[in-house]
């Protein structure tokens, strides 16, 4: 992985420095908390219900061991003892004291890691391919690309001010792991016709929130060398024309719909031709060392085994783990296993702090000491020897993180809800708990298959729930809670926004509403092998609407 | 009034001018883009050097093509999170090789004074009541940057290509 050289380090701890002083004079009163609240935004810290929220950065989703460890330290000595993986692959802790912020980025700088930018109307954490460099589709390993753009966009002096928040994600595969379809920029590295040559195709205007768009190819296809040149260019034509009078109309979705995606094309390609050959431009060199640092782990040539033999295991409960949660490698006797962070024990996406260590601990043993977050919220080992992988399965088990329900309608995505942020409308954390409840019978979560269910807890879409399968999504109607159903979205090449399917549901009431749609499709589909999501497009909302809503 | 110039606390000598009226007998006259487009030629007969104001939705081409006019381009920050001035400066700088004084005045608080010198700014007019001998600091807070923005600076990408 990446390992910071000095400038990295100096810039990480004289960030820390900078936060010390912009706390003391936020404390001393030199500064208004108006005037605060960006400074601390641009360092993760958000005024939440009941605390300050810190999101820490982790570029791409990938973590050491090491710096794993540290984020369970400073759970448990500056947080209560937990922390919360989010949907853009990030660490959030909801507990934190303001006096003691700069020490805690210290702490983070000591491991190579930061909260920079994680909030505020700039470019954030770069997300990607969470099977990045092990995928069995992957054109090119787009983690590179990301960490060339995570320097690029730290501290950017020109986009700090943004009409919004930006987002970028980018990936190097087939399959579209990193939903590059709903984010502000989606990157995807592909070859080009003819000559098969591997470029970047660029996509604008993506995104979830209030109004949800697909991006548009505004470039097919452009030499790497020009990552950063066309970023940049999309950036200024951004921030000059981005609208600024309405909060909820300042994302590049709107300015790109407003314009036009040709247009918008037009512009950004005025503003890089002039552009193109500045220093911006990457020359080879860099590239190939920025490679280098993604260089594969020393596999061991002689590790064997079959995935298939892994699944025929008389081991039952550790064969439907394989089946579910591992998936192939690129390299002969490996394999890629996630952990779910989906158990009944605690909210979606929650890790406590001795979990944390005893999983950098595995790490060490069975994945080269690295490991993924991914943006469904869960945790990805990348290289781990099939004939290890038994044991590996023991060792989750004994920490209550053997789940074996990747994939199923018990994998739910979800934010943190009314519980914690003073945006929702709505409790998630309870209704994804319900839920886990409903179908905590394997069998028949096994019996429903792949399907993705994601929950919000209000119209900004921190759980995704326009691209899940299923959506639900949390409203305030006269003071109560309750919640709408959607239906039919996905965040894959496919991707698509799910519609709502009828009136909303209360608290109470949304498992059953569940339980119905999800008995409706295993009623409906031609045969077991026809997703829920395939079901739902080939028959329209109409049959799914009528048995959710029916009177008993 | 005293303001921060390449990194000093100085005492400006740049007077701001209401839409129509006449320049100071002593002193530069500050006068709004609109007003100069106005009467430029009468402000044009003036000896002593002469500045303009703009707002952050300024077409920097067409700032640009009567620059040759002014010593100094003041651009107004209405509130720190309209971020546009950043990007006038950068094309002021890059696209149209403006060399005269920038300015940013308005909304301008300590910890933008960074990443305003970085996109060319070269003066700084704070907001109201805020300390110039706290703001002066802010600019020796990083001594690395990523990208070669900004005048003098090798960025960090120059640096390990070097290496």
């Amino acid at each position: 992985m990446y390992a910071y050289d000095q400038y990295d380090q100096t810039l990480v701890h004289e960030r820390a420095r900078q936060f010390r002083g912009q706390v003391a004079r936020r404390i001393s009163g030199e500064i208004t908390e108006n005037e605060f609240k960006p400074l601390r935004l641009q360092n993760g810290l958000y005024m939440q219900l009941h605390a300050y929220m810190l999101r820490v950065a982790i570029p791409y989703g990938l973590l050491s061991s090491k710096q794993l460890r540290t984020l369970a330290h400073i759970a448990r000595v500056y947080d209560r003892g937990y922390g919360h993986f989010t949907t853009r692959q990030n660490l959030q802790y909801n507990w934190i004291d303001l006096k003691r912020m700069p020490d805690l980025l210290d702490e983070l700088a000591s491991v190579e890691m930061h909260a920079i930018q994680t909030s505020g109307n700039c470019v954030r954490n770069i997300t990607s391919d969470p099977y990045a460099g092990v995928a069995v589709d992957e054109f090119e390993d787009p983690r590179p690309y990301a960490e060339l753009l995570r320097q690029w966009s730290t501290f950017h002096p020109e986009f700090a001010a943004l009409p919004r928040k930006f987002k970028i994600a980018i990936t190097g595969a087939e399959r579209d792991r990193a939903a590059i379809a709903v984010h502000d920029i989606g990157i995807r590295l592909v070859r080009r016709e003819g000559d098969g040559a591997v470029g970047l195709s660029f996509l604008v205007g993506g995104g979830q929130g209030r109004t949800p768009t697909l991006g548009a190819v505004i470039r097919p296809w452009i030499e790497k060398e020009h990552l950063l040149s066309y970023t940049e260019a999309i950036l200024r034509v951004y921030n000059r024309f981005g609208r600024r009078d309405n909060l909820f109309k300042a994302r590049i979705k709107i300015l790109v719909k407003s314009l036009g995606a040709d247009e918008f094309a037009r512009q950004v390609d005025a503003e890089w031709e002039r552009i193109k050959d500045s220093e911006l431009k990457l020359e080879s060199s860099e590239i190939e060392s920025m490679k280098a640092f993604f260089a594969p782990p020393s596999y061991d040539s002689s590790a064997g085994g079959s995935l298939d033999a892994q699944r025929l295991s008389k081991n039952r409960p550790y064969a439907r783990w394989v089946e579910r949660n591992v998936e192939r490698h690129r390299v002969p006797g490996y394999a890629i296993a996630s952990i779910s962070l989906k158990t009944r024990d605690l909210p979606t996406g929650d890790l406590t702090a001795d979990q944390m260590d005893a999983v950098a601990a595995l790490a060490d043993e069975f994945s080269f000491g690295e490991l993924v977050v991914n943006h469904r919220q869960n945790l990805v080992f990348p290289n781990v020897r099939i004939d290890a992988l038994e044991a590996l399965w023991k060792r989750l088990e004994t920490l209550g993180l053997g789940l074996s329900n990747v994939g199923t309608i018990t994998d739910i995505v979800c934010c943190p809800g009314l519980d914690y942020c003073s945006l929702a409308n709505a409790r998630s954390i309870t209704v994804a708990s319900a839920l886990q409840e409903r179908f905590a019978d394997a069998g028949r979560a096994d019996e429903v298959g792949d399907v993705t269910l994601n929950i919000s807890g209000c119209i900004n879409a921190c759980g995704h729930h326009h691209v899940g399968n299923i959506g639900i999504l949390g409203i305030d109607k006269q003071g109560v809670e309750h919640y709408q159903l959607m239906v039919g979205g996905s965040h894959e090449d496919d991707a698509s926004f799910g519609k709502i399917l009828g009136p909303a549901f209360t608290q109470e009431e949304i498992p059953n509403a569940v339980d119905r749609l999800v008995s409706a499709y295993v009623a409906l589909r031609t045969s077991p092998e026809e997703r829920f999501l395939d079901t739902y497009r080939r028959l329209g909302d109409a049959p799914f609407k009528e048995r959710v809503y029916a009177r008993d | 009034m005293r303001v921060i110039s390449e990194r000093r606390i100085v005492d400006d000598a740049w007077i701001s001018v209401e839409p129509g009226a006449a320049l100071p007998a002593a002193g530069h006259g500050v006068v709004a883009f609109s007003d100069w487009l106005a009467r430029k030629d009468t402000l044009r007969a003036t000896n002593s050097p002469l500045g303009v104001r703009v707002h952050s939705d300024v077409d920097p081409a067409a700032l640009a093509a009567e620059a040759p006019n002014f010593a100094l381009i003041a651009i107004e920050f209405p509130t720190f999170k309209d971020g546009r001035g950043y990007s006038i400066a950068r094309l002021l700088r890059d696209e149209h090789g403006y060399r005269g004084d920038l300015r940013a005045v308005g909304h301008v608080l300590r910890d933008q004074l960074l990443a305003m010198e970085r996109v060319g700014f070269t003066s700084f007019e704070l907001a109201p009541g805020k300390s110039l001998e706290s703001a002066v600091e802010a600019f020796a807070e990083f001594s690395h940057a990523y990208e070669a923005i900004g005048a003098g600076i090798t960025s960090v990408r120059a640096l390990r290509r070097r290496a």
